[in-house]
């Protein structure tokens, strides 16, 4: 069976002034891979998801979505995104943050709906039906009209993932999803993303929840110094690192283990 | 020393302060307005990423902001018609150099507000789809309005004082309109007195009702 990857990324670059984050990336996401990226700070793994959904624009490089590349040749032989076109990507490809990023001065449902409204052009009646069903889904219909400043991260956390849901995105990137939540409200949000997985959907997700990592990915990425270090099953990967650096990477991991 | 208080000629004269505080209200109200709708193009300039866009937009904030509103005034009327070769009717250089002048400190309200956003906001608007319009108008101004507010008002009442100045140019104001009695009846005391009351009548309702306004806004939040 052979099919068009969903998403395709060739021999990208991003570099901050002189400092150069992401040294050639190539990658391939199948419809229905999940893919968990993993890597030390600093070693661009959140670079490399932002410029998945344009909230980086890559120095370098080809980014193809369903089989077409995005951007056109500019006068200067580089790419340019024309503002449009990334508008119509970051409809297909949603985005989950570190900080969730919920608008304060709007509802759980209304941050929900917010989307629906203003970039689909969804009825208001419509908008709500459809929030409330996803924010059923992630198990906080009962919070529905609280202010997210009255929630707590966990729960801001899973309304952000409805918010995403939402717009029926092709692919779904997660950003350390649980990185700032206490250790305690983790395991919700884990479970709201494993639930995704049993829908079959594609998803990239950062992270150092290496454990979920194991469980919820269909492909594992170690990336160090922006480059692709390892790349194979979680199997491969997390239990049977072949590369010195990836070894120890899980070695620090998995130091106060028990 | 006594000085025998003497505000019986207000009784007759009232008529002409009521005039000037209506020219007042014609320059404060349309400058304010003007100002806030230029100060928010000028502060949006400014956070271009063009510098040919923001630089300019910077230059003139400066220029406003670091020189005499009286100054900005008689310039306006006097040198305009040199510079450009039209003549502006006193009023309407007034007009223009009220406009002008509350813009650029508009234009640094605006510009301080949305900078003061955390830039997840707008990623978290952008990664849904929206334009940057979208992503100021939904999401963006309706979080800083309310942080803006205080400002806006404290603008609003600096202007409101600010029109005094038009007197220079003759522009019958209040001002204008209460030196002209103290020069006929020499009671400036008197008159100053009433046009300064007038004027804090005229500002202290705006003032409370924004104080109000806010108080409702925060309670929503």
């Amino acid at each position: 069976m052979t099919t068009t990857p969903l998403l395709e990324v060739e021999g990208l670059h991003k570099a901050f002034g002189p400092h150069e984050v992401l040294r050639g990336i190539d990658l391939a996401v199948m419809p229905g891979e999940r893919v968990a990226i993993i890597g030390g700070s600093g070693s661009g793994k959140s670079t490399l998801l932002r410029c998945l959904n344009f909230m980086e624009v890559p120095t370098a490089g080809r980014i193809a979505l369903d089989g077409r590349t995005l951007g056109r040749r500019g006068r200067d032989g580089g790419t340019v995104y024309p503002e449009s076109e990334l508008c119509g990507v970051r409809r297909r490809v949603g985005m989950v943050f570190q900080q969730f990023n919920l608008f304060p001065h709007r509802t759980a449902i209304e941050n929900v709906m917010e989307a629906l409204v203003t970039v689909k052009g969804t009825p208001r009646a419509e908008a709500r039906a459809r929030a409330e069903a996803e924010l059923g889904k992630v198990g906080l219909s009962e919070k529905r009209d609280a202010y997210p400043s009255r929630l707590s991260g966990g729960q801001q956390q899973r309304v952000a993932i409805a918010r995403a849901l939402a717009m029926d995105p092709e692919i779904l990137l997660f950003d350390e999803p649980t990185s700032s939540l206490d250790p305690e409200l983790v395991g919700e949000v884990l479970r709201v993303i494993r639930g995704l997985a049993g829908e079959g959907r594609t998803m990239l997700l950062v992270t150092h929840e290496l454990g979920f990592a194991y469980h919820f990915a269909t492909k594992v990425v170690f990336l160090a110094d922006g480059r692709f270090y390892e790349v194979g099953t979680p199997d491969e990967v997390l239990k049977h690192p072949r590369g010195e650096r990836t070894r120890s990477f899980l070695a620090r991991h998995s130091e106060f283990a028990f | 020393m006594t000085y025998d208080w003497d505000f019986s000629l207000l009784a007759q004269n009232w008529p002409v302060l009521l005039r000037g505080l209506l020219v007042t209200v014609e320059l404060w109200i349309p400058a304010m307005a003007a100002g806030l709708a230029l100060g928010f193009a000028l502060g949006l300039a400014r956070l271009s990423r063009s510098g040919w866009v923001a630089k300019p937009a910077l230059g003139a904030i400066e220029v406003f902001r670091g020189t005499p509103v009286l100054i900005q005034l008689i310039w306006f009327f006097y040198a305009f018609p040199i510079v450009i070769g039209v003549q502006l009717s006193p009023f309407v250089a007034a007009l223009l150099g009220l406009t002008l002048n509350t813009a650029a400190y508009c234009a640094e309200i605006f510009r301080g507000g949305i900078q003061s956003v955390p830039k997840g906001q707008f990623e978290g608007a952008r990664a849904l789809g929206m334009t940057r319009a979208q992503a100021m108008r939904r999401v963006i101004l309706p979080q800083v309005l309310r942080r803006m507010l205080p400002a806006f008002t404290n603008r609003a009442i600096e202007l409101a004082k600010v029109t005094s100045l038009a007197s220079v140019l003759s522009v019958h104001e209040l001002m204008y309109q209460g030196r002209l009695l103290s020069a006929t009846y020499y009671r400036p005391l008197e008159i100053l007195t009433t046009v300064a009351i007038v004027y804090f009548v005229l500002i202290y309702p705006g003032s409370f009702l924004s104080a109000r306004l806010e108080r409702r806004l925060a309670a929503r939040s």
